[in-house]
Order: C-alpha cells, then sequence, then structure tokens
C-alpha cells in the first residue's frame, strides 16, 4: 500500500515491526514499530510515559516526510 | 481430429476499420482471417483455420461492458470454434482489456478455451492474467510473426482440448496460480542440493522466485510538515466498534473509511481491533498504539503538524494479496489526493 501512495506523490512514513519486510518489497521510508503486539506503545511504560514515546515516534516520522529519500532507508527514530 | 477451427477476435483499428475515430465501432463479423489473423492463419499450418474473425471499437466494448461483451458472444457462437483468439494486444490498455474481457467470457460463457496476448506491462495484464492465458509480446507490433507462432501454438493444443501446461511449457505470463505437485524426494534434500549448486558456482533453479521488485522514484519530500495535512492509514484492523464496514479479519476485500473529527484519542469504547494475524488485545486496549491518534493531535494543536486530516483508513494485513494490496493503496490514495491530504503515516503490524 505504501508503495502505491508514494507513487502518487504522497510521501508516506511506515511503521513496521519487522522492517526487513517493508525494505525487501521496496517501501521508501521505514520507522520501526516498538511491537507487533503494539507498535507505537509500550504497555510496560506508565500512561504518560507511553504517551510521550507515542508523541516522539510520531514526530520522528514527521520529520522523515519532509527529508530527502531516494531509496528503501529504515530511518531511525531521533529527536 | 480435423482442422481445429479458430475465431480470432480484434479491434477496429487491427480490423482495418479505422483508428481512434472508430473506436465505437459496434460489434462486427467477416469470414476468414484479417490483418494479423492473416500471419496467425499461416502459423497454424493446415491444422488449424481461422473460420471468421469478429472485431469491436475499442471504445464501444469498454464503454458498453456485458452488452457488448454478450453481442461479440453471439457472433463467436455462431461459428462454433474449438478455441478462440484475441489480440495480439501489444502496449494498447484498451485493446488489451478488451481482449481479456473477450478471452474470459468465452471460456467462462461458452465454455471455450481462449487465449490472448499482449505485452507484459499492459494495464490489462493485472486484470485477466489468473483468468485466462496471455502470451506476453514486445511493445511495438514490429514483432508480429514470432508472437503469432506462439499462440498458433497454444491455440491449436487448447482447441484440442488439451490442457494448459505450465507458464514455461505454453509460453504464457504466469497466473500466480499455485499448483500443489507431489515430489519425489522430500524438501530438504532439494534444498540442500539447490544450496550446494549455488555455492558451487552451478546454475540452480529455485522453486519459489523471491518476487521481483521495481525501483520506485519515492514522492517529494514535505516542504513544510507544519502546514501539511497528514492522513493516518492502518492495515492494523483498528475500527470503529461493530466494524460497520465488515473489513475480514484475514485476506480483507476491502478498507474501512471513518471519521476522527472530534477525537483527541481512540478509545477501547469507540474502536476495535479486527486483524485476525496478530494478538491484538494490546491495541483493542488503546488502539492509539497502533493508530496513533492523540499524538498527532497534540501535534497538531502545537503547530508541529498542519492538520490531521479527519478520516482515518483501515484495513488488515494478514494474509494480503500483493495486487489487492496495491489497489487497497490506490484507491486510498487517490482519495487522499482528492481530499487534499499531503502526506501518510502509515503503521503496520
Amino acid at each position: 500500500m505504501t508503495r502505491e501512495l508514494e507513487r502518487l506523490g504522497l510521501p508516506t512514513v511506515i511503521f513496521s515491526a519487522i522492517p526487513a519486510i517493508p525494505l525487501a518489497f521496496g517501501a521508501p521510508r521505514i520507522m520501526a514499530a516498538k511491537a507487533i503486539r503494539h507498535p507505537l506503545g509500550d504497555p510496560g511504560l506508565p500512561r504518560d510515559r507511553e504517551r510521550r514515546l507515542r508523541r516522539a515516534m510520531v514526530e520522528a516520522a514527521l520529520g522523515v516526510l519532509q527529508a530527502p529519500c531516494d531509496r528503501p532507508t529504515l530511518f531511525p527514530i531521533t529527536s | 481430429m480435423g482442422r481445429i477451427r479458430m475465431v480470432h477476435y480484434l479491434n477496429q483499428f487491427f480490423a482495418g476499420v479505422g483508428g481512434e475515430k472508430h473506436a465505437d465501432l459496434p460489434p462486427a463479423i467477416r469470414l476468414g482471417p484479417v490483418g494479423p489473423g492473416l500471419p496467425l492463419q499461416e502459423a497454424l499450418k493446415g491444422e488449424g483455420e481461422i473460420v471468421a474473425t469478429v472485431y469491436c471499437g475499442d471504445d464501444c466494448v469498454n464503454a458498453n461492458g456485458d452488452e457488448v461483451i454478450r453481442a461479440i458472444l453471439e457472433l463467436v457462437a455462431r461459428h462454433r470454434p474449438n478455441v478462440v483468439v484475441a489480440g495480439p494486444a501489444f502496449a494498447s490498455g484498451r485493446y488489451g482489456v478488451a481482449c481479456g474481457a473477450v478471452a474470459q467470457a468465452v471460456e467462462a460463457r461458452l465454455g471455450i478455451p481462449a487465449l490472448t496476448a499482449m505485452s507484459p506491462d499492459n494495464p490489462a495484464v493485472e486484470l485477466y492474467r489468473r483468468l485466462v492465458p496471455i502470451i506476453p509480446t514486445e511493445s511495438s507490433p514490429a514483432t508480429m510473426k514470432e508472437i503469432v507462432v506462439a499462440m498458433a501454438r497454444l491455440a491449436l493444443k487448447r482447441g484440442r482440448g488439451e490442457p494448459l501446461g505450465s507458464p514455461e511449457e505454453d509460453c504464457y505470463i504466469p497466473r500466480g496460480i499455485r499448483k500443489n505437485v507431489v515430489e519425489a524426494r522430500p524438501a530438504a534434500e532439494r534444498v540442500v542440493e539447490l544450496l550446494l549448486a549455488k555455492l558451487q558456482g552451478e546454475p540452480y533453479r529455485t522453486e519459489i522466485p523471491f518476487p521481483q521488485v521495481e525501483l520506485l522514484t519515492p514522492a517529494v519530500p514535505l516542504a513544510d510538515v507544519r502546514i501539511a495535512t497528514i492522513a493516518l492509514v492502518t492495515s492494523g484492523g483498528v475500527v470503529p466498534k461493530g466494524n460497520p464496514d465488515r473489513i475480514e479479519a484475514r485476506r480483507a476485500s476491502r478498507w474501512s473509511r471513518f471519521s476522527i473529527a472530534d477525537l483527541d484519542d481512540l478509545t477501547a469504547e469507540d474502536f476495535e481491533c479486527v486483524h485476525g494475524g496478530f494478538d491484538h488485545d494490546l491495541v483493542a486496549e488503546d488502539p492509539d498504539r497502533a493508530l496513533p491518534v492523540d499524538a498527532l493531535r497534540e501535534l497538531e494543536r502545537e503547530g508541529k503538524v498542519g492538520r490531521l486530516y479527519e478520516y482515518c483508513y483501515a484495513t488488515v494485513g494478514a494474509g494480503a494479496p500483493i495486487d489487492r494490496a496495491r489497489r487497497f493503496g490506490r484507491e486510498i490514495g487517490e482519495e487522499l489526493l482528492a481530499a487534499g491530504v499531503q502526506a501518510v503515516i502509515l503503521t503496520a503490524t
């Protein structure tokens, strides 16, 4: 789906718990999700820390949407 | 068995009627071979004959659907062929679709074997390759002579009532249909043999080819995310409670669009996860874990992102055939573009 969105001109960040898969299938902008069962979250953290983690991941994705990208890339989650 | 009777289907151009101006030509018929039917007839080498050529304008077929197909089938059936051949359509999209549609209808509704030929990147290939055998051609009509040989060969085979062989034997585009066969040797032996051959630089043939991924030029990055409209899409199966769009737990046949217009986050009361491929208790507990509406809403309020689009899109990624996933991406993407969305965050599980 990601490739088709990109093909239509919509830069798309895909969060995947198994980045090797979108990398192999050629999605350009990939970020690692936390885990399959909680892609953007962590039930081991207290509520508010989990929300901050999620926000940090999404904010990083916003940065990636502005960054140059010419091939399938796993972008780190840095603030 | 006597000579195989063949009916050939062509469009208005290859039938010699005219070009674009005649694309709305209604179905018509002529006895014997016409245009590319002549080299095709020659390639049959007396073992078969084109008893009639049915032709129709590409726009007529594409615009009028079943009504025209039925008229074409009626013309075809009149000549009681053993096999029907459509095209070759080469790179022409409308002609390719017409050929695919005619060939498929002949097989399904007349019970007569049919085949067609076109360029492998013809958009009709994705639509029809699973339904009828499509012989690949080059994009331009210059190689007609070679193609008719392949078409004739398969047409005679099918006209005689022989079953369709593998794509390699019968020279057609793989249909993606997996046929179970029992091998004499266990997989462990076969794979070690393949590996040894590969390591020793000897020829080997993989039993499961890795899907070819063609190079994609990524979309141009956003100039300024602070004024951009972003949409959330997920294959994680987060949908409104009750799953109103009835998204299936596996092999989803569709996607769901739902509004998050006044929501600051997703709650377990109003949303659920219907994905059948992973244990979704934690996502059910807090659906933002798969569809981060809360985070995006916060960032939107702070001006870190221009706007969170009011609709989310969801489907289930479990067991999704690639071509279906592609179709979802295209359909969702077209809606997003029409709505002025500029970028997407997609969550997978």
